[in-house]
């Protein structure tokens, strides 16, 4: 009986099993040995150790510039998407009429196709386009051209990408809202807790394991950021808009150098890693869990 | 109400809707710029309606580049992507979550591990696996790759964990195996974890991006939409009215969905947890 389970077992893991083996594990395994290869698309591959690491660290002109704008990127973006996020989240609670319509309204680009909202953003951008020609024929004030200046482009991928985006973190942050216990809520107010007071001391707090969760998620994601930058700047002007994984894939099918994008990829896997740990360390201070 | 009771909740509904109104202007304006003639899109001062509205062009789109093949495409390739997902996620879960075997709960922290790797970091050497296996071009290398995610996996045991031991234990001493304790009793309660499974797989194949430009060349006969949208606003070049006839048109089977799951969208969040942006 034991044994027939486990055979059973290993049937109905098996699609699952092979699927992850040949589709993950060999992949993982296959980006190891291709960073140490000089690999190309099509051709002779040649054994180089670590000279595509070394080639990223001290050679390459776009990796650290990628790597930097990928770091500044997330640092704008991540607080950004979670104080709209939750500014949304408390503002369209049950007391508001039409909540569901609203949640509805900011979630929609969260599910359209991201180049679709990217070339919709493009348009705005222009120096001719909505933003631009309102503020010259309302205030008249010409505003830069900020997808082709170096100062505005990275902010105006931010702000485009926090449109997009933080719909998500706004629908985490209200199912965590929706499942407060009335009965503390109630009792803090009981208390004299009101206003402000029972926003920071009360409400966040008991939903700190909900915006812990969302800042994991959304560093994560904005590590990996790609289609915004690759289709409202192209990574420019210069390379200052270029982030990890656009170099990464402009590595690997531009220039057609697989190993050397290996490599990246692997540095960039590390990055995330390592941030997400230093999260986990770091909760301990700031989140609260019922126990 | 109290009148600052009143007051506050005024202010509150203002707030809301302003910054609703704020957030659509895009999408207001990329539509009403699909109807313009092209010349008028980027016309000083900005207006909504052109010198003519040109519902036209909506249908040039369709003239211009194969958007009925990017479509189905990425219908073909969202659908297949969820039914193998589902089947996958499925069987895998019941096994984690039902039946009794050595080693399981190490396999099972295996299994999550998996899901430390991002897409980013696969999607070279994936690229070599689809040259060994002869896949560049091709239907399955748009299907297959990411369906074995341990995301799905995780999800259908957490939902299998809940359902009651008795019903399938009275199943099984009527001499029913576990294969037909699964498909009789536990698959047709998995409805509402299954449907969740399915229109999450469904949007993230829908919104694929980076893996369809690196596997596919051929956009004209294996395009999705996504990366035939791209394409085509790199050739249509300044024909703004074009693209956004053809944004607006991508946007819209999305959507459709989301509103007619509204009723569903937090409590889906809520249960499926993970699969952040």
């Amino acid at each position: 009986m034991k044994n027939r389970e486990r055979w059973h077992a290993l049937g109905f893991i098996s699609p699952a099993l092979a699927g992850l083996s040949v589709f993950t594990a060999l992949p993982v395994a296959l980006a190891v040995i291709m960073s140490l290869f000089d690999w190309p698309i099509f051709g002779d591959r040649e054994f180089t150790g670590l000279g595509n690491y070394r080639t990223l660290l001290t050679e390459s002109p776009d990796f650290w510039p990628a790597l930097r704008n990928s770091i500044l990127f997330t640092v704008l973006y991540v607080p950004a998407n979670l104080t709209v996020a939750l500014v949304l989240a408390l503002l369209l609670g049950p007391r508001l009429r039409g909540r569901a319509v609203f949640r509805v309204l900011f979630f929609i680009p969260v599910v359209t196709p991201m180049v679709a909202n990217a070339l919709v953003w493009k348009l705005v951008l222009q120096p001719e386009g909505l933003l631009n020609g309102l503020a010259g024929e309302w205030f008249g004030i010409t505003l830069p051209s900020f997808l082709a200046d170096r100062n505005w482009a990275m902010i105006a991928i931010v702000v485009m990408s926090v449109w997009a985006g933080m719909g998500y973190n706004m629908l985490v942050l209200t199912a965590a809202l929706e499942q407060l216990p009335t009965s503390v809520l109630e009792a803090a107010r009981m208390d004299g807790a009101q206003g402000r007071h029972l926003l920071w001391r009360v409400t966040l707090p008991l939903i700190s394991p909900a915006i812990f969760f969302a800042a994991v998620m959304t560093i994560i994601g904005s590590l990996q950021v790609f289609a915004q930058p690759q289709l409202l700047t192209g990574g420019g002007p210069g390379n200052s808009t270029i982030p990890l994984v656009m170099f990464i894939y402009d590595t690997g099918f531009k220039f057609q150098d697989l190993g050397l994008a290996s490599a990246a990829a692997w540095l960039l896997f590390v990055l995330i890693i390592g941030i997400t740990a230093l999260q986990f360390r770091a909760q301990r201070r700031w989140v609260h869990y019922e126990h | 109400m109290s009148t600052s009771g009143r007051w506050r909740s005024f202010v509150a509904h203002g707030t809301a809707v302003v910054a609703a109104l704020l957030f659509i202007t895009p999408l207001v304006y990329a539509f009403f710029s699909a109807l313009k003639p092209s010349r008028e899109v980027l016309l000083a001062p900005p207006a909504l309606i052109g010198s003519e509205v040109r519902w036209g062009n909506f249908a040039e789109v369709f003239t211009f580049a194969p958007f009925t093949t990017y479509i189905i495409n990425s219908f073909l390739v969202s659908s297949a992507g969820v039914l193998v997902v589902l089947f996958v996620s499925a069987t895998a879960g019941y096994a984690f979550a039902r039946l009794r075997w050595r080693g399981r709960d190490v396999v099972f922290v295996l299994f999550l591990g998996t899901l430390m790797v991002p897409q980013e970091v696969l999607v070279i050497p994936m690229f070599v696996v689809m040259q060994w296996f002869g896949w560049v071009d091709s239907y399955p290398a748009l299907i297959f790759p990411w369906a074995f995610t341990a995301f799905g996996t995780f999800l259908m045991r957490q939902f299998f964990r809940g359902i009651p031991y008795e019903l399938e234990e009275a199943a099984r001493v009527d001499g029913a195996g576990p294969v037909r304790a699964f498909t009789r009793i536990v698959l047709p309660l998995a409805g509402p974890a299954l449907a969740v499974l399915a229109v999450f797989t469904f949007l993230n194949y829908w919104n694929s991006y980076l893996w369809p430009l690196i596997a596919v060349n051929d956009y004209a006969t294996l395009g999705t939409l996504p990366i035939g949208l791209a394409s085509f606003s790199s050739q249509t070049g300044t024909r703004w009215d074009l693209q956004m006839a053809a944004s607006v048109i991508s946007m819209i089977p999305t959507t459709i969905l989301v509103i007619a799951l509204q009723r569903h969208l937090v409590k889906g969040i809520a249960t499926s947890g993970l699969g952040g942006r």
